[in-house]
């Protein structure tokens, strides 16, 4: 048996409640993906893909700005996500584990922004 | 008797386990050592899943490629078709196609494990074949209509 206190064994450990939170996260932007990507791949298979007018004006048409845009900010997160836990399972180096997760959640960031700027300036210029 | 004060094999050990607990009290709980598992074709779908995950993320800048090469206009829209239907990139799109669908039929798998359904053995093995066997479907089938003959004009 260990002398050492229940508060002593448990600090430095982090808190329980982030890593639900990531769990969590993660589960739920997965379940919105999947409606999400079906209706992007349903879209794309119709598309003649070479046809500059034809494709803007889908992804202009109703919805689809939206629906679009709301594709490009959940894969994002769900990939900023996946490829967190990746780093923390495989990266064992404080200092170059942190600057990689810096990095992809930057990197992760400015993806996201630009895809939804370009779905908005294609959506609004039409 | 296995319980008890005997110097045994038991008893070392937990001295060896106790001592290395002290000598790295801050070391985080690790991934389970895979090399003591006999290997089973479920854990090739575990690691494929992280594996088409990572490539998927590669994806991603596709997708915005694309989105940022239409909102751009006409002339590098069509610059982007002429790469995005280059010989070798329509390897790599079927390769994206393939990974997303295997991590998407393997995900629904994982979603219905986190509520806790399909977790026996053989209901974990026949799910993994349904989850190949869907995923080369679709892959067959939207690799088809995205890539097949007449669709990418040179």
């Amino acid at each position: 048996m260990s002398l050492r206190s229940p508060l002593g064994v448990v600090l430095g450990r982090g808190t329980g409640r982030n890593a639900v939170h990531h769990w969590w996260v993660q589960r739920m932007t997965a379940l919105a993906l999947l409606p999400l990507t079906i209706w992007l791949l349903a879209g794309l298979v119709r598309l003649p893909l070479t046809d500059f007018a034809t494709v803007t004006a889908w992804i202009s048409l109703g919805w689809n700005p939206v629906l679009m845009s709301l594709l490009v900010f959940v894969l994002c997160w769900h990939s900023n996500l996946g490829i967190e836990v990746v780093v923390e399972d495989y990266v064992h180096s404080p200092a170059a584990r942190t600057l990689v997760l810096v990095l992809s959640k930057f990197a992760h960031i400015l993806l996201g922004a630009t895809g939804i700027y370009a779905v908005l300036h294609i959506a609004l210029r039409s | 008797m296995v319980i008890g004060n005997a110097p045994g094999v038991a008893s070392i050990s937990r001295a060896q386990a106790v001592g290395s607990h002290t000598k790295k009290m801050s070391a985080r709980p690790l991934s389970p050592h895979l090399s003591v598992y006999r290997f089973a074709y479920t854990m090739a779908l575990s690691i494929l899943h992280r594996i088409t995950g990572l490539l998927l993320s590669l994806g991603l800048l596709v997708l915005i490629y694309w989105l940022m090469s239409a909102s751009l206009g006409e002339l590098s829209y069509g610059s982007a078709v002429t790469v995005l239907s280059a010989p070798l990139f329509r390897i790599l799109l079927l390769g994206w196609l393939a990974a997303f669908a295997f991590h998407f039929c393997n995900g629904i798998r994982h979603l219905f494990w986190d509520v806790g359904v399909g977790f026996e053995k053989h209901q974990a093995r026949a799910s993994a074949w349904v989850v190949v066997i869907a995923a080369l479907l679709i892959t067959a089938g939207a690799g088809y209509l995205l890539l097949g003959p007449g669709t990418v004009a040179p």
